[in-house]
């Protein structure tokens, strides 16, 4: 019974040390309005202009047309391609050099070559070649543009013959995002890439600064317990990085309608666990730097490859076999499936539990290493 | 004051300039550990993104609902594993597994044949539905384009076989009269390699990164410290304060553009098609941009955590997303695509693929060096002005 008093006597010691450094942290954040700043307002600034960028989605791409032919069925098929939303046309032209110079400047994505018997050979009921050139700077955007021209010569092609259709109708649905709205895939990547950034630069510039003002030697010197040090360290970014979550969260419903088809409670779960794992990274770059540079590098290394293996650019699947391999121990590429998941796919714990134990898994190794890294630092 | 037009009065300004660089540089040279992370991690970054940013579609999961299983499924199921594109992971004979298939990730497409198709397919007309995980719009629709070509394909075998006598004369005679074969040709990049499309922007990040940050940081450090008003006291001049920061990492970073194109042309073989001198002047126009802002940083911001904050959070992400690196500047609405030029990689990136994949040169570069150009002289005005203010 007395152990027992004992215990929560030191439970609640424990709990107000960690509460006082907790408030210490927030006042100093608080005090700097420029930080303020920093943290709140440029998250949410980021997160409404670049969810819009992010997109393969072709509208008003623009074309030439070299038209040798001259003839009703050349403007026929010139007017389909500018009728249609994706392309605007630039220039038609009996010749192709000013087509390629066009091209060779990026001015155009598009050559569409109609040769001189193309309206003679159409007639006559004989196979014609077109000749379409798409510009490859636009990476996987120009197998979607030279995708979008098939179709529309497809179409024109069809049109011409007026016989019966195809005899297998097809029909396409594509689930979870019917309007192919890419903000929708975005946006929930976006918020977590922000946040993370935000929360690890925070935590890993921290430590290493006390460090180099001096006052780390003034904490050491103090009873302070380790675990209370750490915690005071962590949990005030961790506090701000869920409510920052949050916000983007609201900002992203009311300005992107941004669905919410699962459980708010499993993603603000989800990410709790998340965010100690990138708070414990950037806590343990902290004690590991000499100096803030050295920090602030490590960090940017670290939350480069996050950015640029977690799938938020650029699908997992698509990635070589090594690389799928290394992605899964990327912290955020499980919290982006666990959010993306949530939100769009309406998915409950049943069907995220590898991502979840994977993130939980993380905690337990962060945390190990961490605290190893701390005492060694402290001694 | 010591900046006198005569020549002794210049030559002893250039030597105290002189011998701050050096000491700038030494500072750089003792510190092993960040100089080693300074040049090993750029390199790293590229190989390992170069090798991994793919946006190629393949290894489709495609599951089928066929409710009357008979040959001409049968038929449909084989041409889909014929395809390098499509793993089939399954047949079921209704669609209610697949919501929850889609949601654990366990299939990206399913074909939904119409109950009967192989007889309606013998009359004439059959039906089919094809359902994609569209979360991701981007790979929705090129699943969904591959898999009507595989169908398309299908369908006219079938046709021209035993389908055939009962389609009638539709199939070789009247389709025939119309067939226009569109002959796709990709320019530039024949192969559409993601990586040669990638690495020029992920050099123009890395530079951003390696001038822009290492500089702004290095320069509070010295305002934390207080050393700053010790320079502010010597013989050196803001600018040359400036310079004599500036000028070991412009070494840097150039060495950073070296090794990476070097890695970028040996290991992914990426084409150098335009002139590799006018292409290592950009690059160095491009770090000069870089720099000035991180110069620019610094003079705004008091402390390394603020210059840290400001440069990482502020340039990462713009950088990446508004640059055109990934994503084509011109599929963004009207009103943000006036914002991207104010990205400095936007321009350094549109340069570099001109030059690499291209093989364009000056008369097609010229304007967006003057940009570069410009935007590096607005910035340095910039920083030397808020400097100045500060002393007073």
């Amino acid at each position: 019974m007395r152990a027992l008093a004992a215990r929560r006597d030191r439970a609640r010691a424990w709990m107000r040390t960690v509460g006082t450094l907790i408030r210490k942290e927030f006042r100093q954040v608080s005090r700097d309005r420029v930080m303020l700043f920093q943290i709140f307002a440029i998250p949410i600034i980021q997160l409404l202009v670049l969810a819009n960028a992010a997109t393969f989605e072709i509208r008003d791409s623009r074309m030439y047309v070299v038209d040798e032919s001259h003839s009703t069925a050349s403007r026929d098929l010139t007017r389909r391609f500018a009728a249609s939303n994706y392309f605007v046309l630039d220039g038609v032209s009996a010749d192709a050099a000013p087509a390629d110079d066009r091209l060779l400047a990026g001015d155009v994505s598009l050559i569409l070559h109609l040769p001189e018997d193309f309206d003679r050979r159409l007639a006559r009921g004989e196979p014609t070649a077109v000749q379409i050139v798409v510009s490859a700077e636009d990476g996987a955007a120009a197998g979607i543009v030279a995708g979008y021209a098939r179709t529309i010569v497809a179409e024109y092609a069809a049109a011409r013959a007026d016989g019966p259709g195809h005899p297998i109708e097809i029909r396409t649905r594509g689930w979870y995002n019917e309007e192919l709205d890419y903000r929708q895939h975005m946006v929930p990547g976006i918020l977590v890439v922000l946040v993370t950034i935000i929360g690890t630069l925070l935590t890993a510039m921290n430590i290493v600064r006390e460090k180099e003002i001096g006052t780390l030697e003034q904490l050491n010197a103090t009873p302070l317990k380790r675990s209370e040090f750490i915690a005071g360290k962590l949990l005030p970014f961790w506090i701000l990085a869920l409510v920052e979550l949050g916000f983007g969260l609201v900002a992203a419903r009311l300005v992107f309608d941004l669905p919410i088809r699962g459980s708010l409670l499993l993603l603000f779960a989800a990410g709790g666990v998340y965010l100690v794992v990138a708070l414990g990274i950037g806590l343990w770059i902290s004690t590991l730097a000499e100096t803030q540079q050295q920090a602030m590098f490590v960090t940017y290394f670290f939350l480069m490859i996050n950015l640029f293996m977690s799938g938020l650019f650029t699908p997992i699947a698509s990635m070589p076999a090594w690389g799928r391999v290394v992605a899964e121990f990327i912290p955020l590429k499980h919290f982006i499936e666990i959010s993306r998941a949530v939100l769009i796919k309406g998915a409950g714990v049943d069907t995220l539990a590898v991502p979840l134990l994977a993130l939980v898994a993380m905690v337990v190794v962060v945390f190990t290493v961490a605290v190893r890294q701390y005492s060694k630092t402290a001694s | 004051m010591s900046a006198s037009p005569d020549g002794a009065g210049r030559r002893r300004v250039l030597s105290v300039l002189g011998g701050f660089i050096r000491k700038e540089t030494r500072h750089i040279l003792r510190d092993r550990q960040t100089l080693a992370v300074l040049l090993a991690l750029p390199l790293v970054e590229v190989l390992l993104f170069g090798f991994v940013i793919r946006t190629d579609v393949e290894n489709v999961r495609v599951g089928f609902v066929v409710p009357t299983p008979d040959e001409a499924t049968a038929a449909l199921v084989t041409r889909f594993r014929g395809s390098d594109l499509f793993t089939p992971v399954g047949t079921w004979s209704s669609t209610d597994p697949l919501p929850d298939l889609f949601e654990r990730n366990r299939l990206d497409q399913a074909i939904v044949l119409a109950p009967d198709f192989g007889a309606d397919l013998g009359r004439g007309t059959a039906r089919l539905l094809i359902i994609t995980d569209a979360s991701d719009p981007n790979t929705g629709s090129a699943m969904t384009t591959y898999a009507e070509q595989v169908i398309r394909a299908y369908e006219r075998d079938a046709v021209g076989g035993s389908a055939s006598r009962a389609v009638g004369a539709a199939a070789p005679g009247s389709a025939g009269a119309a067939r226009i074969d569109p002959r796709i040709r990709i320019r530039f990049d024949p192969t559409l390699e993601s990586r040669n499309l990638f690495v020029p922007g992920l050099i123009a990040l890395v530079l951003t990164i390696v001038s822009a940050l290492m500089t702004s940081i290095a320069i509070t450090r010295e305002k934390e410290r207080g050393t700053m008003e010790v320079l502010l006291v010597s013989p050196l001049r803001p600018w040359q304060i400036i310079i004599g920061k500036v000028a070991p990492y412009l070494l840097l970073a150039f060495i950073n553009v070296l090794t990476a194109l070097g890695a970028a042309w040996l290991v992914f073989g990426v084409p150098f098609r335009g002139s590799l001198v006018l292409l290592l002047l950009e690059s160095l126009l491009f770090i000069l941009v870089s720099l000035a802002l991180g110069v620019f940083v610094s003079t705004r911001a008091e402390s390394q955590r603020a210059a840290m904050l400001g440069a990482v959070a502020g340039l990462l992400m713009p950088s990446t997303l508004l640059s055109g690196m990934i994503f084509p500047i011109h599929s963004m609405p009207a009103w943000l695509r006036p914002v991207t030029n104010i990205v400095p990689a936007t321009w350094f990136i549109e340069i570099a693929r001109g030059i690499m994949l291209k093989g364009v040169g000056w008369s097609h570069l010229w304007q967006e060096t003057l940009v570069l150009a410009l935007m590096a002289a607005v910035l340095t005005v910039a920083s030397v002005r808020n400097f100045d203010t500060r002393l007073s």
